[in-house]
């Protein structure tokens, strides 16, 4: 086990530096001057220009400016936001916690509809229920979730139609929470304000149903199929011809083989999320990551793309990691196959 | 392979008193068309897809308006149903006095051409990439394979987004970023197959026949990659024009006045809660566009994967 995890470890690192090269790369190519965007229209001096070069450093060596952002990561240093003055990584942080509430809801939410609806559709495989569902999740697979947000504010937000939940932010002004974990639902309920944990799941509804319909389908695309393979197994004919109850054979035997492809297709979504926040995000005036990465793009601040991207593609190496891991736990095959 | 065309042949042969001998191309067509059709959706989804090409096509002779006309004294006209509707305008007119139904039929042609794009730049390099890599190996593979991971690992509108950035916004450059994040897909399948297939005993005999490195690529391996390099092709159609209307969106692709859909609702965000139509409107055209691909898709998927066929 540990070397399974070694080996996977080690394969991280060289993707790791090429994620960290292409960030690095990525913002040097980026058309204007770092220094003229920090002057803004007031415009600098030619001296203050060189001055300010050196003190970010972009004076030196491609190589050598490399190098000091590679030991600068190891020491947990991304540099300096341009538009805030503070750190990148505590920007990073400050609004990550927001990010992860609003994909946690959306993976819950795509698993509680989308595992069930698969399941269902396999063992009733060519019913009415099976092709409806499908088609279902096809169209939402095809959704364009920049516009299904602004459909269902259009249905559940304005004054003439349902007018039953707020469109943007995660909490009403009306309330002040303090910040205790970053996850508004928990610092809501933690505060002694009545009606700010019902404002904050509010909130959160209809980001976490734009941002859960695409796993969603993908989930019982993927449920359904990896259902209907072992729906058709020797030893789910073996359990049916032994008088096993339907419900055993599905819920026991069979659930438990599908997970296997199904937990996978969870862990790939992560990446899927992570893309969707941004629009998400940007649609409901949502304070997370992918907002702020958006933001930060079209200020052209620099650093805060260039750490953002590290610290992204981090998380999603991490988690794909944790998904061959978790694979392996759950399917000892994989592991004994290895070593 | 032979044991489906035996049973397709057995079920045709009744009808057709005696069959002429066909050419293996239209025995595959036909093949192809048998599995494909036994699927209604993906029926479905072609008509709808064709129905879209055609429009893209002929926008200019069936648009009752010019996309980019200016009707100031029409300035958001609810569709012609509604009450306050002008029959002139079927579907309404956009803040500024266009009408919309021409401005979608001529968005069409976007979104058409960048899944086209899309497809042909990141098919083409991806294929070549992953070939080359499955047939070489060593060290070449190695960087290329690593260097796929890298592209994987950022999630691909953030890569979309940082590359448009930098080479400015605009539907050219959102084209060739979206293809960008598309090619680890093809290199990795063409790669599987390529290795999968260099194995093969009809490889061996086309090497000791002493074909060159470029025919057993191109012309002895590629084609027995094809299948799933297809079905790809067709689910990142559907993607490519998803990813143009988002970059488009969020204000970096196509740039307006170009009724590009995406632009479009980024366009008519404001007017989201007085005007509904402006904002309902593009999302359908981009909805049932996509839909009807990944319909074609599905059933390209039952006709082409001898995994996924019936046995």
């Amino acid at each position: 086990m540990i070397r399974f995890i070694l080996t996977k470890l080690g394969l991280l690192i060289p993707t790791f530096l090429g994620v960290t090269l292409v960030a690095f790369s990525f913002i040097r190519m980026l058309p204007g001057d770092p220094v003229e965007l920090l002057a803004g229209e007031r415009g600098v001096s030619p001296e203050r220009h060189a001055e300010l070069m050196a003190t970010l450093g972009f004076d030196k060596p491609l190589w050598e400016q490399y190098f000091s952002f590679l030991v600068g990561i190891l020491h947990g240093d991304l540099g300096t936001s341009f538009s805030s003055k503070q750190p990148v990584l505590e920007e990073f942080f400050v609004r990550f916690p927001a990010t992860i509430e609003l994909a946690t809801c959306a993976i819950i939410f795509a698993a509680l509809i989308g595992l069930p609806a698969g399941i269902v559709a396999a063992v009733k495989r060519g019913s009415a229920f099976d092709h409806t569902l499908m088609g279902i999740s096809l169209t939402g697979y095809s959704m364009p979730i920049f516009w299904w947000g602004l459909l269902l504010i259009i249905l559940f937000s304005s004054p003439d139609m349902l007018n039953l939940t707020p469109v943007s932010g995660r909490i009403s002004a009306l309330f002040w929470v303090d910040t205790q974990t970053g996850f508004m639902l928990i610092d809501s309920l933690l505060s002694d304000e009545k009606g700010a944990f019902k404002s904050a799941a509010a909130h959160l509804v209809l980001p976490t149903i734009v941002l859960g319909t695409i796993p969603m389908a993908i989930i019982a695309r993927q449920t359904r199929s990896a259902m209907l393979e072992i729906l058709g197994e020797d030893y789910v004919r073996t359990a049916k011809a032994k008088g096993l109850s339907p419900f055993r054979i599905v819920g026991i035997h069979a659930l438990r083989n599908a997970l296997i492809t199904v937990i996978t297709v969870i862990g790939l979504q992560v990446g899927v999320l992570l893309a969707g926040a941004i629009l998400t995000e940007t649609i409901f005036s949502w304070p997370g990551i992918g907002k702020w990465m958006i933001d930060s793009i079209s200020r052209r601040d620099y650093f805060a793309v260039q750490g953002g991207i590290v610290l992204i593609a981090s998380i999603v190496m991490l988690v794909n990691l944790l998904v061959d891991f978790m694979y392996g736990l759950i399917n000892p095959r994989i592991l004994h196959r290895r070593s | 392979m032979s044991q489906v065309q035996n049973t397709l042949d057995q079920n045709e042969t009744p009808q057709t008193e005696a069959p002429k001998p066909i050419s293996p191309f239209r025995q595959q067509m036909r093949e192809f068309w048998f599995y494909f059709s036994e699927n209604k959706g993906a029926v479905a989804g072609l008509f709808f897809f064709l129905f879209v090409v055609l429009v893209a096509v002929f926008a200019d002779v069936i648009a009752p308006h010019s996309p980019i006309e200016q009707y100031r004294d029409f300035i958001l006209i609810p569709p012609a149903w509604q009450e306050g509707g002008n029959a002139e305008f079927l579907l309404g007119t956009d803040p500024v006095g266009r009408d919309l139904l021409s401005r979608l039929m001529h968005g069409a042609r976007f979104s058409l051409y960048a899944g086209c794009i899309v497809i042909v730049i990141s098919l083409s390099i991806g294929v070549m990439l992953g070939l080359s890599a499955g047939f070489f190996r060593g060290m070449y593979e190695t960087i290329v394979m690593r260097v796929m991971d890298v592209i994987l690992s950022i999630p691909s509108l953030l890569m979309a987004l940082v590359l448009v950035a930098i080479l400015g916004p605009g539907l050219r450059n959102a084209m060739i970023a979206i293809s960008i994040t598309y090619l680890p897909h093809y290199v990795r399948l063409a790669r599987a197959s390529a290795v999968a297939e260099s194995a093969r005993d009809y490889v061996t005999a086309s090497r000791v026949a002493g074909a060159g490195t470029w025919r057993l690529m191109c012309i002895t391996i590629l084609p027995n990659c094809m299948a799933p390099l297809i079905v790809q092709a067709s689910l990142s159609f559907s993607t490519a024009i998803l990813d143009t209307a988002a970059l488009g969106f969020l204000g970096m692709g196509a740039q307006p006045p170009a009724s590009e859909w995406g632009t479009m609702l980024a366009e008519a965000r404001e007017f989201i809660l007085s005007a509904w139509w402006v904002v309902t409107f593009p999302g359908v055209a981009i909805l049932l566009t996509v839909l009807s691909i990944n319909l074609m898709g599905d059933g390209l998927r039952d006709a082409l994967d001898p995994k996924m066929k019936r046995s």
